[in-house]
C-alpha cells in the first residue's frame, strides 16, 4: 500500500512536470517562433530599446529556452531572484513569475483567487451530486413513466444549454426581474456566510444544472444496469425489503462509477470555471485565466494552467486511492 | 384442464391433504415491445417435503421462469403477468400481497442461483450477505447472526469459515462460492429449496461435491427441493420426479425412474439421445434434437414441438393445429401420438440408439 502510494505520488509529480514542460514550451516558444517579443508584451508598445533590454535581462528572456525553463522550475521549487543591475527582486517558491500587465507576483495573485473558485466548485458540486443522483435514481426506478421522461428531457436541456445562456437567464430573472437576490459581488465566507451564500447561489445553481443533467443521465444508466444484475435478484430472493434492495444493494454499485467522473469534473472545476465566473463576474481562477488570455499575460495563463493541472492530478490520485476502498475487487499494490 | 396430480395424490381442492408445494395452471407472460412472451403456459406440478423434483429442458423452455414465479420474483417486473395458483404449505402465493411473499422469500422458500459470482454482490463480504439474509427473517443481533453465518459456512464445507466470512465473492474459488451461495440459501432452514442450475458453472469434480452437499442438507432439513437443470445426469442422480419442459409447457411429467426408463415424449427421447454416454460403444455422433427452441413470442401452432418432431403428422393434422394436453396418471405426457405407436417407435427406433 505504501509502495503504491509512493509510486502514485511520483507519477503525479512526473505528470505535473510534463505539464509544465508543455505549457512553458507553448507559451514561451511560440512568441519566439512567431516573432513577437515577450519583453514587449511585458512593457508595452511605447518602450524604448534600453528599457526593453533591461526587462529582457531581468526576466531572463535573453537566455536559451532550456535555461529559462530551468530557472522557471527552480523558481517553482525553491524560489528565484530577478536581478536587473543593483536591485534584486526575490520571488518565493512556488514562484510563477510576474504578471506582464500588473507587475504583481503571480503566485499570491492566484492564491487569493482560489477561495472564490473553491466556494463556487464545492457549492455547485454538492448541489449537482444531490440533484443529479436523486433524479437519476428516481428516473431509473420509474423507468418509462411521465416522471422519467420529464426528468430526462430536463437533463437533455441541462446538457445542451450553455452556461452563458442559463447564467444570464437566471440573473435576468432572479436579480433584475424578480429582485429576489442582490447583484452582489463575492463576499468571503468568514466575513459573512449569508452574503457569501447569497452571492453564490445563482452561480451554484447554474453550474449545478449543467452537471446535474449529466449526472442524472449517468446515474439512471448505471442504476438500470445494476437493477438488471443477478445479485439484485439474489437480494430480492433473500426476502430483503425493496427499500434495502434499492437503497443498499443497487445504490452501492450503481453509484461507484460516478466517483471517477466526479473526480475528473471536480478537479477540472477547481482549475477555474471560466464561463460561470465570467458570467457572474466572480474573480476566481477562471476569470483570471480569461483576463490573462485577453491581455496576452503569459505568466498568468501559465500559472492558472499549472494550478488546474495540479488539482486534476491531485483529485485523481485521491479517487484512485479511494477506489481501493470502495471497490474491493481493486487491489492496490 | 386436467386435474391429475403427480404420484397419485388426492385431487386439488382437498385442503387437508394439499401437497407441500402445489402449482396449478401456472401461466407467466411478459409484455415486451416485440409482443407477448408466453414464458410458461398452464403448468401444474406438486412437490412433497423431502422429495426432489427435477425440471429439465433447453434454454428458454420456462424452467427458470417457473421457479422465479414460485418465489414471486416476477412481482418486481412491471411487465410480467402471473396467473394460476401456487400453494405453499396451504398458503396461496399468486394472490398474496407483496409483503406476505417477501416474508416467505429467503425464509420458508429459498433459491440457489446458477452463477454465484454474478449472483453475489461484489461490494459486500460473503459473510455480510449471509448475515443480512438471516437478520431479515430473524430479529437476531449482529453477533448471533455472525455466529450463525460462520456455522453455515462450516456446515457447507468451507474451510476456515471465520476467515472466509470477511472475504468477498471474487476471492472464493468457483466451488467454494457455490457452497457460500448454498449457505446463504439455507441459513433460514428453508422448507422449499429451488436450485437453478447449481452446478452448471462448476468443474465436473466440484459438481458432484455440490450435488452431494445439496442431497445431504436436504436429508438433514427434510426440505422439498426443485432442481432446475439441463443436465439429465444431475436429474438422474437426485430427482424423485421429473418435469420435462418445452416452449413454456410441461410435455412430460412422472417419477424419475419411469421418465428415464420409459420416456414417452419424442422430445424426451431427443434429450436422452443428446447425452454422451461412457458406458456404451462410441458412436460416430450424438443424436441431437434437430432445430432450435421455439420463440416464446410466436409459438408454433398446435404442438409447439412439431417443427422439430420427426413424427409430426403421423396422426393426421392434429400436430399442426391442436395443442396436446398433458394426459396420464403418474406418468403423463402431452403428445398426439397414440400410446401404442409411441411404445413401438421407442422400442424399435429410439431405445437401440440410446
Amino acid at each position: 500500500m505504501l509502495a503504491y502510494l509512493i509510486r502514485r505520488i511520483f507519477n503525479a509529480v512526473l505528470t505535473l512536470l510534463v505539464v509544465t514542460l508543455v505549457t512553458f514550451g507553448i507559451f514561451f516558444m511560440v512568441p519566439k517562433l512567431t516573432g513577437s517579443d515577450p519583453a514587449l508584451l511585458y512593457i508595452g508598445k511605447t518602450a524604448d530599446a534600453v528599457s526593453l533590454e533591461g526587462i529582457r535581462t531581468k526576466l531572463g528572456l535573453a537566455d536559451p529556452i532550456i535555461v529559462q525553463y530551468g530557472k522557471f522550475l527552480k523558481g517553482l521549487v525553491v524560489g528565484r531572484d530577478y536581478a536587473s543591475g543593483p536591485d534584486v527582486t526575490h520571488c518565493d517558491a512556488p514562484c510563477l513569475g510576474y504578471s506582464f500587465k500588473t507587475e504583481q507576483e503571480v503566485t499570491p495573485l492566484l492564491l487569493s483567487d482560489i477561495p472564490v473558485t473553491l466556494s463556487l466548485a464545492i457549492g455547485a458540486a454538492v448541489l449537482w451530486v444531490l440533484i443529479g443522483v436523486a433524479t437519476g435514481v428516481l428516473s431509473a426506478l420509474r423507468r418509462g413513466t411521465f416522471l422519467d421522461r420529464a426528468a430526462m428531457t430536463g437533463a437533455l436541456a441541462g446538457v445542451s444549454l450553455p452556461i452563458y445562456f442559463t447564467g444570464l437567464l437566471a440573473s435576468a430573472i432572479f436579480i433584475y426581474w424578480l429582485g429576489w437576490l442582490p447583484n452582489a459581488l463575492y463576499t468571503p465566507f468568514l466575513e459573512n456566510p449569508l452574503l457569501w451564500a447569497q452571492g453564490l447561489i445563482l452561480p451554484w445553481i447554474t453550474l449545478a444544472f449543467l452537471f446535474a443533467a449529466t449526472y442524472a443521465r449517468l446515474t439512471r444508466a448505471n442504476m438500470l444496469e445494476t437493477l438488471g444484475e443477478d445479485y439484485i435478484r439474489t437480494a430480492r430472493a433473500k426476502g430483503l425489503r425493496e427499500r434495502t434492495v434499492i437503497g443498499k444493494h443497487a445504490l452501492r454499485s450503481g453509484l461507484t462509477p460516478l466517483v471517477t467522473v466526479f473526480g475528473l469534473d471536480f478537479g477540472a472545476l477547481l482549475g477555474g470555471a471560466v464561463l460561470t465566473e465570467a458570467v457572474f463576474n466572480l474573480r476566481g481562477l477562471g476569470y483570471q485565466a480569461l483576463q490573462g488570455i485577453r491581455q496576452n499575460d503569459l505568466p498568468i495563463i501559465l500559472g492558472v494552467t499549472l494550478i488546474a493541472a495540479f488539482f486534476i492530478v491531485f483529485i485523481n490520485l485521491i479517487v484512485d486511492l479511494l477506489y481501493g476502498v470502495i471497490d474491493p475487487r481493486v487491489r492496490l499494490g | 384442464m386436467s386435474t391429475d396430480s403427480l404420484a397419485g395424490l388426492t385431487l386439488p381442492g382437498d385442503r387437508n391433504t394439499r401437497p407441500f408445494l402445489e402449482v396449478k395452471d401456472l401461466t407467466v407472460r411478459f409484455e415486451t415491445d416485440d409482443g407477448v412472451v408466453q414464458a410458461v403456459s398452464n403448468s401444474s406440478f406438486v412437490v412433497e417435503k423431502g422429495k426432489t423434483l427435477g425440471i429439465v429442458g433447453e434454454s428458454g423452455s420456462g424452467k427458470s421462469v417457473t421457479s422465479l414465479a414460485v418465489l414471486g420474483l416476477h412481482r418486481t417486473r412491471s411487465n410480467a403477468k402471473v396467473d394460476g395458483q401456487i400453494w405453499l404449505d396451504d398458503e396461496e402465493l399468486v394472490t398474496a400481497t407483496d409483503e406476505q411473499v417477501r416474508k416467505l422469500r429467503g425464509g420458508k422458500m429459498a433459491m440457489i442461483f446458477q452463477d454465484p459470482l454474478s449472483a453475489m454482490h461484489p461490494y459486500f463480504t460473503v459473510g455480510a450477505q449471509i448475515v443480512e439474509a438471516y437478520r431479515v427473517h430473524h430479529g437476531a443481533s449482529r453477533k448471533d447472526a455472525r455466529t450463525r453465518a460462520i456455522d453455515m459456512l462450516a456446515r457447507v464445507g468451507i474451510p476456515q469459515p471465520e476467515r472466509r466470512f470477511s472475504d468477498y465473492a471474487h476471492q472464493f474459488s468457483g466451488g467454494m462460492r457455490q457452497r457460500a451461495m448454498i449457505a446463504m440459501a439455507l441459513v433460514n432452514n428453508p422448507k422449499l429449496l429451488i436450485a437453478d442450475e447449481p452446478t452448471t458453472a462448476l468443474d465436473v469434480t466440484v459438481q458432484a461435491q455440490i450435488l452431494d452437499l445439496i442431497r445431504d442438507l436436504q436429508e438433514e432439513f427434510g426440505s422439498a427441493v426443485i432442481m432446475i437443470t439441463h443436465d439429465l445426469g444431475v436429474v438422474a442422480e437426485l430427482a424423485d420426479d421429473v418435469l420435462v419442459m418445452y416452449g413454456g409447457k410441461i410435455i412430460e411429467r412422472g417419477p424419475a425412474t419411469a421418465v428415464f426408463q420409459d420416456p414417452q415424449h419424442p422430445y424426451t427421447w431427443g434429450l436422452l439421445g443428446s447425452m454422451p454416454r461412457l458406458d456404451r460403444d462410441v458412436r460416430e455422433r450424438l443424436n441431437p434434437v434437430k432445430g432450435s427452441p421455439p420463440s416464446l413470442i410466436n409459438l408454433p401452432s398446435g404442438c409447439s414441438f412439431h417443427p422439430r418432431c420427426p413424427y409430426a403428422g403421423r396422426n393426421g393434422e392434429r400436430s399442426f393445429n391442436e395443442v396436446p394436453e398433458l394426459r396420464g396418471g403418474m406418468h403423463a405426457v402431452a403428445c398426439h401420438l397414440p400410446a401404442e405407436s409411441r411404445r413401438e417407435i421407442f422400442q424399435q427406433e429410439v431405445a437401440p440408439n440410446l
